[in-house]
């Protein structure tokens, strides 16, 4: 009997120094799909390797000796004792591990719940898996489902919904107040690195311009640099409070930056239009009281650690719905994975029936004479559709028995009925019969 | 046969209306779509209706409040659709809709009237006036929806209470501008209702202008108005002011509308349309 083994760590179970050392070659993946490959036991395999996890999934009928086997190999892939890794490991079998593989899938089991890279990590590994012909009929269908299971959860469940990077929630919010932020223009005060990572993020969202001040204009032109920006003096902020739509501040000032007085001044040059504070810095840069004026939106660090918080609550109440997608996903897969157990049965005594129509045929061919085209074809689907008619009922009784306990019984039934073992090895190709058509 | 087609138009609209109250809670595509589609099925029986009416009637169907009403309903939910295709914005339907479906149920409880029609009122310049000012008063109706939920997601954003509503409402800066562009488009038809209604009294009555209640408030209505335009493009207000300054703008109206029919009396009141 074949079973799904996932032998791995993750970030819950395996510390990084163990998780790097398996992660830290490029063709670690190759390396380890050649070995799997060489291990008789193991059927089929994938292996997976991230900064978080590594996961080694294959098929086997020898559950021990091809763990013993994968273990080892990833042993000497890493450089590892046995002793210090086994302890980090966990082995699924079976439909636990299918879960898994669905869970890691759909970003349930990642460090921030509903990351999107881990997907196409998995389909990156898969991609490996068949060109190096180590995934065979169930890993294929594993992990198709695995990619469907994926998207239904981001479709139907708000896992990868709001932001929970706090340059995210900052794009987010943007959006919220200007709807778009092409050519809007951001002015970046104070450098730090949350700062300009948010700055990056609203620049890739399509804002126009970024202006950078900084109380060493020096300091301020090298930070420009980076942003293909422009270099502003200190003393500029209050004139550039009447242009821009987006002020970012992270100054280590102990007192405020911009002050209440400053902005309600800017406002009626600014004819109104929104303005959007956010105050990275701590202490903070903007007074609080900012916020008060119409048309001005004020974000400090704890509202955007607020923000996220929310976010990262909704996504834990997304996953308990995802979480039943997946099980749901994992009882069909299991019902497919029963079938299998009828196929040989089926292939048999359908290759059985093909080799009885061509000896048929080749008996009856003399008195037949010469056949047209359209006869030929005509003789061909009639024998076909009597012998696919007989054979419907058998199979799919067969099937529907499929993961009961009797299905043995009834497959060695049908092989004693339909004298399926000594099936005599006919020559496969039709190419035969049409020859002599011709 | 009327009736019938009423009842249909309101049948469709209040199945609308949950509909779209279901999208915006469930906020699943498909929801909005069926209740969409549903919405312009009641549309095109309300619009059966208000034709066969205004056939049996030689004037538009617009004599008693009940008619009025529903009259007004039909206008919103025909400047959505249009506003629909132009911003596709999918939240405007769960407050146009219950909109346009309360003044049906008030439109609904009211008795259905049979008195004859004065041939004073069978004029194109009639049907005209209230056409152009029905869909002038949707699109202010429209912009003062817009406001509402301009404040709210506004108090979401400043209180920081990021939750179920604020991700449910657009952004600030299309509720403006749908705002806006209401107002800059249903301030004309409000004008030329009002010009073409003065025609019409000329016509009518031998005087462009007689101080009638109605005449008056709609003027103050249309002073309000005026001067919420020029504050948005003379002065630059957008935003929170500009959404309050609408929402006061169509209580007036709504008063214009509704207060000074049913209050006032004079020429304009429904009351007074009927043969006496």
């Amino acid at each position: 009997m074949l079973k799904i083994i996932n032998i791995g760590m993750n970030h819950e179970t395996a510390p990084i120094e163990l998780r790097e050392r398996l992660a830290s070659e490029s063709d670690n993946t190759l390396k380890a799909l050649v070995s799997m490959r060489e291990i008789d036991v193991v059927k089929e395999g994938l292996f997976l390797s991230t900064c978080n996890r590594v996961e080694a999934l294959f098929i086997t009928e020898e559950v021990e000796e091809a763990r013993k086997s994968v273990v080892s190999f990833m042993c000497k892939l890493g450089g590892i004792r046995a002793e210090e890794f086994l302890t980090c490991l966990y082995v699924l079998e079976d439909m636990d591990a299918v879960k898994h593989i669905f869970n890691v899938a759909s970003s349930l089991d990642s460090m921030v719940l509903g990351e999107p890279q881990i997907l196409g990590q998995i389909k990156e590994a898969y991609a490996q898996a068949t060109n190096q012909k180590t995934s065979g009929v169930i890993l294929n269908r594993l992990m198709h489902r695995a990619f469907h299971v994926a998207k239904r959860v981001r479709s139907e469940t708000d896992i990868c919904g709001a932001a929970v990077s706090i340059s995210y929630a900052a794009v987010e919010l943007a959006k919220k107040i200007f709807h778009v932020l092409e050519g809007k223009k951001i002015l970046l005060i104070g450098a730090g690195e949350m700062a300009e990572l948010a700055a990056r993020h609203l620049l890739s969202n399509g804002v126009g311009s970024v202006m950078v001040a900084n109380r060493t204009f020096d300091r301020a032109v090298e930070v420009a640099e980076r942003f293909n920006a422009l270099p502003v003096s200190f003393d500029e902020i209050g004139a550039q409070l009447f242009d821009v739509d987006i002020v970012i501040t992270s100054t280590a000032s102990p007192e405020y930056v911009i002050t209440r007085s400053q902005v309600k001044k800017s406002l009626r040059k600014r004819r109104n239009r929104p303005i959007f504070f956010i105050d990275i810095a701590v202490p903070r840069d903007v007074q609080p009281e900012v916020n008060d004026l119409n048309n001005v939106y004020l974000y400090d660090i704890d509202d955007l650690k607020g923000v996220i918080e929310l976010n990262m609550a909704q996504r834990q109440e997304a996953a308990v719905k995802a979480g039943r997608i997946v099980e749901e996903e994992v009882v069909k897969f299991e019902k497919w994975l029963k079938t299998l157990a009828v196929v040989p049965t089926i292939i048999s005594l359908r290759n059985k029936a093909e080799s009885i129509i061509r000896a048929e045929f080749v008996k009856s061919n003399s008195a037949l004479g010469e056949l047209t085209p359209v006869q030929y074809e005509a003789i061909e689907t009639l024998t076909r559709s009597i012998v696919e008619k007989m054979l419907n009922d058998p199979i799919v009784f067969l099937k529907g028995k499929a993961g009961r306990s009797t299905l043995n019984t009834y497959l060695d039934l049908t092989t004693k009925l339909f004298n399926l073992n000594d099936l005599d090895a006919l020559p496969q190709g039709e190419e035969l019969m049409r020859k002599k058509v011709r | 046969m009327a009736p019938l087609w009423f009842n249909a138009a309101l049948c469709f609209e209040l199945l609308a209306t949950g509909g779209f109250i279901v999208f915006i809670i469930r906020q699943e595509k498909w929801i909005f779509r069926c209740s969409y589609w549903i919405l312009v099925t009641g549309f095109l029986f309300h619009t059966i209706f208000l034709g066969y009416r205004y056939y049996l009637l030689g004037v538009a169907p617009i004599l008693d409040l009940k008619s009025a009403l529903s009259f007004f309903a039909w206008s919103i939910i025909c400047v959505y659709l249009i506003i629909q295709g132009r911003f596709k914005l999918m939240v405007l339907g769960s407050f146009v809709a219950p909109f346009a479906a309360f003044l049906m149920i008030i439109s609904s409880a009211m008795p259905w009237t049979q008195e004859p029609v004065k041939p004073l009122f069978k004029s194109l310049w009639l049907t005209i006036h209230v056409g152009t000012v029905f869909i002038g008063d949707a699109l202010l109706a429209i912009a003062f929806l817009a406001a509402i939920m301009y404040l709210i997601q506004e108090y979401q954003i400043k209180q920081k209470r990021l939750g179920a509503i604020y991700s449910r409402l657009p952004s600030l800066a299309t509720l403006d501008s749908i705002n806006y562009y209401s107002i800059i488009y249903g301030f004309p038809f409000l004008t030329v209702g009002m010009i073409t209604g003065s025609v019409y009294a000329q016509y009518a009555l031998g005087s462009y202008w007689q101080w009638d209640p109605k005449e008056a408030w709609s003027l103050i209505s249309w002073l309000f108005y005026a001067a919420l335009l020029h504050q948005r493009i003379a002065v630059g207000w957008q935003g929170r002011r500009a959404a309050i300054m609408a929402i006061v703008c169509f209580s007036v109206l709504v008063f214009t509308f509704v207060g000074v029919s049913l209050l006032m009396g004079g020429y304009h009141s429904f009351s007074s349309m009927g043969v006496r």
